[in-house]
């Protein structure tokens, strides 16, 4: 029973990291691209740490919780952290001028809109 | 169970040579610097699995969380260093 889940939540996660990768392949322009860069760090972490710590939970010990808790606040370290830097990637990019992509192929910068 | 934690692994390491185009070939140096980081984040998942895999879940899980602290501080500095230099004129692919 725990087998079963512990795999559906690892064949989650890895869903979620492939369209993480796809996205940042795909997206035509560096703001964009900061979109899947994001997503793919917090909800594919989430689904393969809760999967991983679900398995090393099967055998029941003090040592095995520990392990878990550790995966789990490795969960929540990333949590914090992967905005962060999400921000200070964009915070580069805005200062150093970059412009968003648009339709036409190029927009003044504080314009997006036309 | 083996095989399933195996073949996640290997399937995360391919995804992972889809971040590494990014890394390689991406426009200005933010986009290389996204691909770093998106790369960092799947290798904190491969290394829990390859401590699964071999049974020491125990000492592999210190070194995941080591290493998703070594990527956020580098992801950090080296963002607030391309943005001291403003290098980044340079590469862009626009105008």
């Amino acid at each position: 029973m725990i087998n079963f889940i512990v795999t559906a939540l690892l064949i989650c996660g890895l869903i979620f990291f492939f369209g993480g990768a796809v996205g940042i392949i795909r997206m035509p322009d560096f703001y964009s691209r900061l979109h899947p860069a994001g997503k793919l760090d917090t909800m594919g972490l989430l689904m393969t740490m809760i999967a991983m710590a679900l398995y090393s939970l099967h055998e029941f010990s003090v040592d095995a919780i520990l392990t878990s808790m550790k995966i789990i606040l490795i969960v929540v370290f990333v949590f914090i952290t992967s905005p962060t830097a999400t921000h200070a990637i964009v915070d580069a990019g805005v200062r150093a001028g970059l412009e968003p992509w648009t339709k036409e192929g190029k927009g003044a910068y504080y314009d997006m809109g036309t | 169970m083996d095989t399933v934690f195996l073949y996640s692994a290997l399937f995360l390491a391919v995804i992972m040579l889809l971040s590494l185009y990014r890394a390689v070939f991406g426009p200005t140096v933010l986009d290389r610097l996204i691909g770093v980081n998106a790369i960092g984040s799947k290798t904190t998942a491969l290394l829990i699995l390859i401590g699964l895999i071999y049974r020491r879940v125990d000492m592999f899980v210190d070194i995941a969380l080591a290493y998703a602290m070594l990527n956020f501080i580098a992801v950090l500095a080296a963002s607030r260093f391309f943005q001291k230099r403003k290098g980044l004129y340079d590469e862009q692919e626009t105008k």
